[in-house]
């Protein structure tokens, strides 16, 4: 499945919620369901500060394709850092470069990735594709 | 000369008042309980702002024509409101600002300059950050000292210790009436006979106790005091600073610029009287004149059954509250007013948030810019509930049951 064929699938699962509550215990699910980053892996370096909750962002490079796990001390952050790890997770970082995120909106979690959230996240989603940069010019 | 007459209190009948409470958000009745962070408009205040861009509006203080001087008139005439709710002597000593992030800084800058270095400025461990480092950067100026008087865990100043940092060195305490984290009330007015024993000034931030509880700056005996408009029923961008007027008269201009001059030669300008030496440029005039219809509204409250009403809805709550496991309240003054501000163990109060605002209810998480305030409970933030007079017994019982279905989502 490409990019753009995994956030379609999303975009479908989030489809039979018709409540905005279901929604969210769905999100913290899966927040409650990703690894964690160990304590000592939280270091400054990994860190993305909001304003509200902090994003640590653990990624590297393997064989073409970048990889990576994120942890937040918010719950519902961590589940949307979830659904942002399904899709972009195993990716070459071509793709993760020039990646259009349109799930976000389509699912209604818009507000989670906007400059005024402060929840880290687009802090991370920023760093990410940075990261994917350095690899494509190294390459 | 108050237009409208004070009614008994009634909440209903006040709600009817505020169109913005009557609305729904994700298909919920809106639950209004962010007022520490704004308050919302009274239609007085709305129709003003209408009636001000749509028949008045012209600029003020320099026009010979027909609007210029009714607009001048009704925004003079809300500085004499302003100062007659406050009790100020002369309305020379209402000074209209961007708000009370503004009014701080113009103290800090012109107050400050006439500091040396070795003063001491004396903050409490409650302060929003507008009343931190506004003096920080004027420590760094002019070598000036701050001291910060420190709170005990239920979140009240520690009396004694203030009376040991006080001294004949303290030029100025700067202290907030109201903690806007923990809704802690300070005894101001003893803070204030104490401070000027020594010979200090004393300014008090009124952010959140001008739509609280009714303030006479005269009874008072304070220095300065300075709130935000939009904190009390009126519109953002406008705010005010109260000064006695010998301090005001005193103190050297903020800024330059039109209105603040009494003439302007290239060699040499002169200023302008109280209160335009302080207020350059054209002011935020449908502002003025609103926050003045703001103040026309607090004057049909009884704000003392405003006040027990709002205290009955924060003790309502707490008590709620306090029943669930791992829930602390940040903040248990034996005096304090309607802010409900508390942490769950283990639940990021972010997440709290973000599920009450689907049910329909605005609070606000976060460090409420008082940082420094969280590092000493050793937490990121809380969830902060605060009440205005118009909120209600209902909306609590709501709010409660949706922060038990919240918790229950994330534990
Ligand atoms: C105690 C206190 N001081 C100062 C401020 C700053 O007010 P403004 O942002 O309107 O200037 C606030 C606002 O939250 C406050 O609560």
């Amino acid at each position: 499945m490409n990019l753009i064929e995994k956030q379609e699938e999303i975009i479908q699962e989030f489809e039979v919620f018709d409540d905005w509550m279901e929604k969210y215990e769905y999100i913290i699910d899966l927040g409650k369901d990703l690894p964690k980053i160990t304590e000592t892996n939280k270091t400054e370096d990994r860190l993305i500060e909001g304003c509200q909750s902090r994003v640590w962002l653990d990624s590297n490079f393997r064989d073409g394709k970048m990889h990576f796990t994120a942890d937040s001390d918010a719950i519902i952050t961590k589940g949307i850092i979830g659904l942002l790890i399904r899709v972009l997770d195993g990716e070459e970082p071509k793709s993760i470069a020039t990646a259009d995120l349109f799930f976000i909106s389509k699912i209604g979690l818009q507000e989670h990735l906007s400059p005024t959230r402060a929840n880290g996240l687009l802090g991370m989603v920023k760093r990410l594709k940075l990261e994917a940069i350095k690899h494509i010019s190294a390459s | 000369m108050s237009n409208l007459e004070q009614k008994p209190f009634n909440v209903r009948e006040i709600r009817e008042e505020f169109p913005a409470l009557r609305q729904q958000v994700y298909g919920k009745n809106l639950i209004y309980f962010d007022n520490g962070a704004t308050s919302q408009k009274p239609k007085l205040v709305l129709d003003a702002i209408n009636l001000f861009y749509s028949k008045e509006n012209a600029n003020i203080h320099r026009g010979v024509h027909y609007l210029s001087q009714r607009a001048t008139t009704d925004y003079e005439a809300a500085r004499q409101r302003i100062q007659r709710y406050l009790g100020a002597r002369k309305s020379e000593e209402i000074i209209f600002t961007k708000g009370t992030t503004d009014s701080i800084n113009l103290v800090a800058f012109s107050f400050g300059s006439t500091l040396s270095a070795g003063d001491e400025i004396l903050i409490s461990a409650m302060e929003h950050h507008s009343n931190i480092v506004p003096w920080q950067m004027l420590c760094e100026r002019q070598g000036c000292v701050l001291k910060v008087v420190p709170i005990n865990q239920r979140g009240e100043l520690i009396m004694d210790e203030f009376d040991q940092l006080l001294s004949k060195k303290t030029k100025l305490v700067s202290i907030t009436h109201i903690s806007n984290t923990l809704g802690t009330i300070n005894p101001v007015k003893e803070i204030i006979q104490k401070a000027h024993a020594v010979g200090a000034k004393v300014l008090i931030d009124g952010a959140q106790s001008i739509q609280h509880m009714h303030i006479n700056v005269k009874e008072l005996d304070c220095d300065f005091y300075v709130f935000s408009s939009h904190k009390v029923f009126g519109p953002t961008g406008i705010g005010v600073l109260y000064g006695k007027e010998d301090i005001l008269y005193r103190m050297p201009p903020y800024q330059g610029g039109g209105d603040m001059i009494a003439r302007v030669t290239f060699e040499r300008t002169t200023y302008n009287e109280l209160p335009f030496k302080f207020e350059a440029g054209t002011p935020h005039i449908a502002g003025g004149i609103c926050l003045g219809k703001a103040f026309e509204f607090l004057e049909t409250i009884d704000m003392e059954a405003a006040e027990r009403h709002e205290r009955e809805l924060a003790k309502y709550a707490e008590d709620m509250l306090d029943t669930f496991e791992g829930l602390q309240i940040i903040g248990e003054a034996k005096n304090k007013t309607s802010v409900v501000s508390f942490s769950v163990k283990g639940i990021h109060p972010f997440d709290i948030g973000t599920l009450l605002d689907k049910q329909g209810i605005a609070v606000r998480t976060g460090h409420h810019c008082t940082q420094p305030l969280m590092d000493f409970y050793g937490i990121p933030g809380t969830v902060r509930a605060s009440f205005a007079f118009y909120n209600t017994k209902q909306e609590i019982d709501t709010f409660v049951e949706a922060v038990e279905r919240s918790l229950s989502m994330l534990k």
